[in-house]
């Protein structure tokens, strides 16, 4: 049995603990406010991109271009998204998880990993997993520009022929209390499809539509990569504040029991000390 | 006049079009216009009501919007733009007017692209797809702000 000194002290540590988880909790939800607002800009500008291309490939037939080339599936990278930091649960191990599927998956065949984020890095450089190349610090401030040079380096390496087939694996974002893990095929690009109960407009291009494709695909590229850091992100900071939430709740748990065994161990004492006095005057008799 | 494809909320009435500027952080502005002279690859060229549908790839360079009354110039880099009979749709990576572009600091970014350009070597992990667009970014943005844009 601790003492009361013990327990009291245990009190202030949880208190104190519960005061921190309730911070992040408050910043999580302000982070994710942002977030979501960001995401909800990108919007026009996906849409746009996707009509036009649409348009495009239906006009130039899109087998020729390298991004679109589907070959054998045998040098396979893997986009591994995750965050910078902790405290969010379950956020991040499920990822790797999935990562680690992939890698079972392609058993056999040469797989290696890009990571977006530290805490995957940091998983799989213990564990003696290939990786490729490292993007730091992505998330200390999102910019569009930073999904532009991990698009640039990852179509480069696609083009070279270092990898036949690229699949990105992140979260995405629900609602505030969910996230979805998502492992999907970035690379070669899935062919346009969306084109029924829709005439495409004759565009005339300049200098040709070939040319004007073979610039857009890396820009559809850059910009589904930007909407993964805005979709992981904003899923990032909504798994930590489930997280701390459940914390915060946990904490206070744990108070109102430690309270309960204080005020029981403070009224054993006094009534042992009052028998003591008690039995005291009693013998005095 | 509006076409079938129009789903814009303003119209382009009379002898104006719809210049809409949309960049991945939102779309940035629309305007009515007479007349827009777009940086495309292939050089600029200029569009007003009626233009064939057309499109291209943009270069780094001035967006110029002649207004009624005004002119307003905005700063654009990457992208593409879609011209339609009433509409022209800018979609750029970066875009900024240029009233509210910073030349000071816009200085001091383009010297600093040269020096990680010079000192590439001692650079561990040098992005130099990155610091070739901000440079040019910079370079842009300076000769938008300070009226080179024009010529």
């Amino acid at each position: 049995m601790p003492s009361l000194k013990q327990i009291k002290r245990r009190i202030g540590g949880v208190k104190s603990t519960s005061q921190i988880t309730r911070a992040m909790k408050m910043v999580a939800a302000a982070k994710l406010k942002k977030s979501q607002e960001n995401m909800e800009r990108s919007r026009p500008y996906a849409r746009k991109l996707r009509e036009v291309i649409a348009a495009l490939a239906y006009h130039t037939g899109t087998d020729r271009h390298p991004l679109l080339e589907v070959r054998e599936p045998n040098r396979i990278g893997v986009i591994n998204v995750t965050s910078d930091r902790g405290l969010c649960g379950s956020f991040n191990s499920n990822i790797c998880r999935r990562t680690q599927k992939v890698l079972t998956e392609y058993m056999g065949k040469h797989v290696e990993l890009f990571t977006i984020g530290r805490k995957g890095y940091e998983f799989f450089n213990k564990r003696e997993v290939k990786i490729f190349h490292h993007f730091p610090g992505v998330f200390q401030e999102l910019q569009f520009s930073q999904a532009t040079s991990i698009g640039t380096e990852i179509i480069d390496q696609y083009i070279e022929g270092n990898f036949d087939r690229i699949f990105l694996v992140y979260n995405e974002f629900k609602n505030a209390a969910q996230q979805q893990l998502i492992c999907e095929k970035l690379l070669p690009i899935e062919p346009f499809v969306e084109l029924t109960a829709w005439s495409p407009i004759d565009y005339t291009y300049e200098p040709d539509a070939d040319s004007v494709l073979s610039s857009l695909l890396p820009m559809h590229i850059n910009f589904q990569i930007w909407q993964v850091l805005l979709e992981s992100y904003a899923s990032e900071q909504g798994a930590r504040m489930t997280a701390m939430d459940n914390a915060t709740e946990n904490a206070l748990e744990i108070v109102d029991q430690l309270s309960l065994q204080y005020n029981k161990a403070r009224q054993t004492a006094i009534t042992k000390e009052l028998l003591e006095i008690v039995g005291g005057a009693e013998g005095l008799r | 006049m509006v076409d079938s494809h129009d789903k814009t909320e303003v119209h382009g009435a009379g002898s104006h079009l719809i210049v809409t500027i949309v960049t991945p952080s939102g779309t940035r502005a629309e305007y009515n216009v007479r007349h827009v002279r777009v940086p495309g690859i292939e050089g600029d060229y200029g569009v007003l009501k009626g233009h064939i549908p057309f499109m291209t790839a943009l270069r780094s360079g001035a967006l110029i919007i002649d207004l009624d009354k005004e002119q307003k110039i905005w700063a654009v880099s990457g992208g593409f733009s879609e011209v339609h009979a009433d509409r022209v749709t800018i979609l750029a990576e970066t875009a900024e007017p240029a009233e509210s572009i910073d030349l000071e600091r816009s200085e001091s970014s383009r010297k600093r692209a040269l020096k990680r350009l010079a000192e590439r070597n001692m650079i561990q992990n040098f992005d130099a797809t990155r610091a070739h667009a901000s440079l040019a970014r910079a370079i842009n943005r300076i000769e938008v702000a300070s009226g080179l844009g024009h010529n």
